[in-house]
């Protein structure tokens, strides 16, 4: 009785296995835009993720066109070199059109 | 840069309402706060699928069959959506599954009651999911980007799980004194679950204040138990049915609805492992997994063999 009332678990550890492998998914919403970053899965092979990146991320037809990237060909920026990468940009207001001021009877520029 | 430094960062940040990302410096308390909630939203996504495909069979028309297989579907694609954001903390898929399976992390205790007619794929739907809701609308400004950006995905398909189950018990309100009855009954079964979703009372709910002061959680338990129960006394109205509350009226003071007394006892009892359904779901996940296990295996070897260069093993042989 005792032994019936315990909740049967899982004495399987997935410890030693390897997932299958992450994938990055990028969908394309509608022709003429670019692919976006949609979210990840994990699937055996590049087609595998592509068919499951159609019944995660578009079964309600937010896309055209499916990219799938293995997650561990991504290489990022790191957030500590955000100052030394983005902040030289600052100082640069000249790059903006809003930088020069025109004579008022300047047109169509 | 000192922890202290990195703390600030972090303080600021969250207060400023910019997000955090995964490679951000956060605390190992946040992180570790938040890994325990994503997942065990993610397994009570996945959870939730079983007590639904129990009436997959037996819905009684091809359309509601066609929809609750949609609304099943969607849910197994939502426990995707958060797994992955967690995945993001540094956790593998694996570990997640494992601790679920060895019955060491919880998910919702909704989803340890049975459905026992038709008329609960619409109390689920328009209770369950309505709680649900209420609860993950506030989730999209959480301050961890990918469980905002989980959010903000399942919210979007989330409405119609809530409406097509207020369309189920509608339906049944207005056909044979029998149908209503079965509607009625199942309310009835379906409300106090419900409206323990929302967890225990804030003053019992340790880890509120900090997740508050973190913005992972915009509203308390409490406030946010009060809003659904607001919204849902009225619309039972419109189904000329009850919430089964003596003690529900309207008060015009605090401008909210009075309602009884939740039997807490009831509600730990279930969180801990002793609900009508708790071994039941458990073993059918396990079982799943277990039986799954030559499928993901052999996917894999497949994969390995195709990739291979070596066309003894099966590899492709790339024209010269």
């Amino acid at each position: 009785m005792n032994k019936e009332n315990k909740i049967k678990t899982s004495n399987i550890s997935n410890a030693g296995k390897k997932d299958w492998p992450l994938w990055e998914i990028f969908i394309r919403s509608k022709q003429g835009l670019d692919h976006k970053h949609a979210g990840s899965l994990h699937a055996a092979d590049a087609q595998m993720a592509i068919e499951n990146a159609r019944d995660v991320y578009t079964r309600r037809m937010e896309g055209v066109s499916i990219w799938v990237v293995e997650s561990k060909y991504i290489h990022a920026s790191s957030p500590e070199e955000s100052a030394s990468l983005y902040d030289p940009a600052n100082d640069k207001a000249y790059r903006h059109p809003t930088f020069y001021e025109l004579p008022e009877e300047v047109k169509y520029m | 840069m000192e922890i202290i430094d990195l703390e600030k960062t972090f303080l600021d940040k969250i207060k400023e309402e910019i997000k955090i990302e995964p490679k951000d410096w956060m605390p190992v308390q946040y992180r570790k706060t938040l890994i325990r909630q994503i997942s065990q939203h993610a397994h009570s996504e996945i959870v939730g699928m079983l007590p639904e495909a129990n009436w997959i069979t037996r819905a009684p028309s091809l359309k509601r069959k066609a929809i609750l297989i949609a609304k099943v579907q969607d849910e197994g694609g939502h426990g995707l959506y958060l797994y992955s954001a967690a995945e993001t903390l540094n956790i593998s898929r694996q570990e997640m599954i494992d601790l679920l399976h060895q019955g060491k992390a919880k998910y919702s205790s909704i989803f340890n009651y049975p459905t026992l007619s038709w008329a609960d794929m619409g109390a689920i739907g328009w209770l369950v999911d309505g709680a649900a809701i209420m609860n993950q609308v506030p989730l999209c400004r959480c301050s961890f980007g990918p469980y905002s950006r989980a959010m903000i995905r399942i919210c979007k398909e989330e409405s119609f799980h809530q409406r097509q189950g207020f369309d189920i018990l509608w339906t049944l309100s207005r056909g044979s004194e029998a149908q209503k009855q079965m509607a009625q009954d199942s309310i009835n079964r379906w409300w106090w679950p419900s409206i323990m979703m929302f967890g225990p009372n804030d003053d019992a709910s340790p880890h509120t204040k900090q997740s508050m002061d973190w913005k992972i959680k915009r509203f308390s338990n409490d406030e946010l138990r009060q809003k659904f129960i607001d919204v849902c006394a009225e619309q039972v109205k419109l189904l000329g049915l009850s919430l089964p509350d003596k003690k529900l009226k309207w008060n015009e003071q605090r401008k909210h609805y009075d309602f009884g007394e939740i039997d807490w006892q009831e509600f730990w009892n279930v969180v801990n492992g002793n609900g009508p359904c708790n071994k039941e779901r458990l073993a059918a996940r396990v079982k799943a997994h277990e039986e799954g296990a030559w499928v993901r295996e052999a996917a894999m070897a497949f994969a390995e063999k195709r990739a291979s260069p070596n066309p003894s093993k099966g590899g492709e042989i790339v024209a010269a």
